[in-house]
């Protein structure tokens, strides 16, 4: 690709009072507008009103005892908390880090293509990298930490987001915007030096590869031994292969014509679902155990993987985003008019006493693990990195894009919080709890969540089988991974406001459904960026791996391939068939895993600040850094080193090694292959503990070696390039200032404007 | 009544952008003034050369 150079071009300032104009060519409008107004009297009031309503939520949700706490109070302290950290933590980010100059074109414009680089409006760009970032994840974590109560989630997802995972999105997009673009991996490499680099990028592939298998082990938590579940799912592949042939073959290009379809198609297959689990044939195929399902996904996977894109996994991704959107705003409806109270308690008993049956360990450090996406996600810096900044017009409209987007992700997990709060907490802890305790019958599940002493009155079995009922399953003992507890909630929720008690079960496998496709898109589209990780990193070998690099080299393909479908295949049968339970075993690896990854995404960003010199401001990435070191190391540590048998994975290791030799039982294991498979599970967990831990000292150690060099004044030089200016002008906020419009009408006034980028505002 | 149709334009234009329907008409826009006279790709076409870019450099998606 040809780089445009920096034309010494004339600079014009103009100055209006507080307002400043700068134009790059003299024949054509300002193409950025500095304005240093102070806060008017007015928005003085707002915010300051604002932040008392916040105040006030905060102090309910908080505080209040004795009374049960309306739904409603959360959505309240969460968007007023948002409003305050966007209008002033974000904006002092702005001014003291980002340092946005509009003057200078972002890679969208400078190499415009119209395929991947593309000036992008920002409430489009806002949409796509929504899309992109939100899944399964913030759905899913809530649920699983609302064992600890719904005060410390509501607090960690609300903050944490403010501080720590709207930071690090922000300024990650704001240097790779700087850097043409560039991935995470890359800028590891370009910032930390050969070393930090690879860690960078073996940590980035590996931590890539549990996520994978952890959301997938979500998914067969969904859909084991439920023939409604599995049906509607297997009919998402047909779907979008129709889609993808209609936009192939009939009519290219019309995206939403053919979303359209392909969501009212599952809709269809939705209800169908019920009547196909009802016949005894459909029982009979789609009633699949949970090894099945894994092989499923996994063959499933690896095809979408090597299948052309335009048959399966782009027609896939339009449907992904339009009931994204579709669904999540439908939530946020029936939460505000359905006005759920509280169940759970505020801090139950679990978040002191470590002893949850839903995940091990106390609230600290794993709360903060297990809800990862929605307060701080490692994986959106690779979103963030690379597909974003390719879009972005502006670059003040980073704010609005990088730390705006996390906090609708951020309200998403919030709202799954809500969700999993107004259930039943005895259906709670028997939708979660692994069957090794709750002994997968109504009738052991409701005598073991008796024996746990939550609040309100004791369960019955009777009462277990009447909750299955109500959503169209036989059985909802240990339906444990997050997903069919979010998609319960959302049946609560939502029948009161569209459709009533006989829609239950419809908006159950409806939640089912879409919970499942965010993940398989997930799956199929992380699976095919893996392979090409992967395949990249192996060519950087060189010698006879370098012939990797080739894209258009199937058998290179269909190797990585099977590499990295096999390797979180591997870890989710394992997950699948563990004595242990699963997803209480793996889901603090994942979110370990997506946390690290944050670290190096945070370290490589701090990093830069201090380089540029901002040392001063430095603790604004730094506090979120060390935050998530502490956490995840500590998480690590306990993981690694507890004596715990509930916790460590080598100690259950050793007890389990030492029963195997002694031809004994251990922990939960019934038979000698369960033994068997807890030594062999443990030790695979163990080492992948061991590798993330290690994998994050060395990237933050590199990192913190580069500081030094660049406090001493003598290290490598910042890898940013050279300005050239714009030739288009956009707003940077949500709704365009006074300001911005009177240069926007100069530019649409312009006779057929060469220069401006068409087709991206809505004219 | 205006006003509705006005909003009505808005949200399918913002719709459309967010799914692609227009990015062809994006494209052509594009072609005609960067590269003035030349040949431009027909919308099959297009989607094909954007599919296979796609092959080689997938978006991810996160969690």
């Amino acid at each position: 690709m040809a780089t445009p150079t920096a034309t010494p071009s004339d600079r014009i300032e103009e100055r209006d009072g507080d307002v400043t104009y700068i134009r790059t060519d003299k024949d054509l409008p300002p193409v950025a507008i500095i304005d240093r107004s102070p806060i008017t009297t007015r928005h003085k009031i707002i915010f300051g009103i604002i932040a008392l309503l916040g105040a006030i939520a905060w102090a309910i949700i908080a505080f209040f005892r004795g009374e049960t706490v309306n739904a409603v109070w959360f959505v309240i302290a969460a968007i007023c908390t948002y409003v305050i950290g966007f209008r002033f933590y974000a904006r002092l980010i702005e001014m003291k880090i980002v340092r946005p100059r509009d003057e200078t074109a972002t890679p969208a414009e400078l190499f415009e293509n119209a395929t991947d680089y593309m000036p992008t409006d920002r409430r489009v760009l806002y949409g796509h990298h929504f899309a992109a970032i939100a899944g399964a994840g913030p759905l899913v974590g809530p649920v699983l930490a609302m064992q600890m109560g719904y005060l410390p989630g509501t607090i960690w997802i609300i903050i944490g987001a403010v501080f720590a995972g709207c930071v690090q999105d922000y300024l990650v997009l704001s240097i790779s915007v700087r850097r043409r673009g560039r991935s995470l991996g890359q800028m590891a490499r370009d910032e930390l030096g050969a070393i930090g680099g690879a860690a960078a990028i073996v940590g980035v592939l590996v931590i890539m590869v549990i996520l994978l298998a952890v959301l997938a082990l979500v998914v067969v938590g969904a859909l084991a031994e439920s023939p409604w579940g599995v049906f509607s799912i297997a009919m998402t592949i047909p779907i979008a292969i129709f889609m993808g042939i209609y936009l192939r073959f009939l009519r290219p290009g019309r995206v939403s014509e053919v979303s359209l379809i392909g969501v009212v198609l599952l809709l269809l297959a939705v209800i169908s679902g019920g009547w196909v689990a009802e016949t005894s044939w459909g029982a009979d195929w789609f009633t699949l155990s949970k090894v099945t399902l894994s092989w499923c996904i996994i063959i499933y996977g690896f095809s979408a993987s090597v299948l052309p894109v335009w048959l399966l996994l782009a027609p896939r991704d339009y449907l992904s985003t339009f009931m994204k959107v579709g669904t999540i705003g439908l939530l946020a409806i029936g939460i505000l008019v359905a006005r759920p109270i509280m169940e759970a308690p505020a801090i139950s008993q679990f978040a002191t006493k470590g002893t949850g049956p839903v995940f091990a360990g106390s609230l600290f450090p794993f709360l903060f693990i297990t809800i990862a996406c929605g307060a701080l996600s490692g994986f959106h810096a690779l979103i963030s990195s690379g597909t974003t900044p390719k879009l972005l017009e502006k670059e003040s409209q980073m704010r609005l894009i990088g730390y705006g987007g996390m906090l609708t992700e951020s309200f998403v997990a919030i709202m799954a919080l809500i969700t999993a709060a107004i259930i039943n907490q005895h259906l709670y802890f028997t939708m979660n709890a692994p069957a090794a305790q709750t002994g997968s019958t109504a009738q052991t599940a409701a005598e073991y969540v008796n024996g746990l002493g939550l609040s309100g009155a004791p369960t019955t079995p009777a009462e277990i089988t009447e909750a299955a009922q109500s959503v169209g399953e036989k059985s909802i003992v240990s339906r444990t991974g997050g997903a069919p507890t979010l998609a319960f909630g959302m049946s609560e929720v939502l029948h009161q406001v569209f459709g009533g008690t006989s829609f239950k079960a419809f908006w159950y496998h409806f939640a089912i459904m879409f919970e499942a496709l965010f993940i398989l898109t997930t799956v199929d589209a992380g699976t095919r960026v893996a392979r090409f990780m992967l395949s990249d990193g192996l060519g950087n070998l060189g010698g006879p791996l370098k012939k990797l690099q080739n894209p258009s080299w199937r058998v290179g393909a269909w190797i990585c391939s099977v590499i990295v479908v096999a390797a979180w295949g591997g870890i989710l049968l394992m997950g699948v068939t563990d004595p242990l339970g699963g997803i209480n075993t793996l889901f603090p690896l994942f979110g370990i895993a997506n946390q690290l990854l944050a670290a190096i995404a945070l370290t490589v960003v701090t990093v830069v600040v201090v380089k540029r010199g901002l040392v001063k401001w430095a603790w604004i990435p730094a506090i979120p850094l060390f935050w998530d070191l502490i956490v995840t190391l500590t998480a690590s540590w306990q993981k690694i080193f507890s004596a715990d048998p509930k916790l460590g994975y080598w100690k259950q290791h050793s007890i389990c090694q030492a029963a195997q030799s002694a031809g004994k039982l251990c922990l939960s294991a019934k038979t000698p292959a369960d033994v068997d498979k807890i030594v062999r599970n443990t030790f695979i967990q163990g080492t992948l503990s061991i590798v993330f831990a290690s994998v994050v000292v060395i990237v933050f150690i590199a990192g913190v070696m580069v500081v030094l060099n660049a406090l001493r004044g003598s290290g490598r030089p910042l890898t940013e390039d050279e300005p050239v200016p714009s030739r288009i002008f956009a707003p940077s906020g949500l709704i365009p200032t006074k300001t911005e419009r009177e240069v926007q009408k100069q530019w649409d006034a312009l006779p057929k404007s060469p220069a401006r980028s068409v087709g991206t505002g809505a004219h | 009544m205006g006003r509705a149709a006005e909003i009505a334009r808005q949200i399918s234009w913002y719709w459309g952008s967010l799914m692609g329907d227009n990015h062809y008409r994006r494209y052509v826009e594009h072609r005609h003034r960067s590269h003035p006279g030349e040949a431009v790709m027909s919308e099959r076409e297009y989607w094909r050369m954007r599919h296979d870019a796609t092959e080689s450099n997938p978006n991810p998606r996160c969690c």
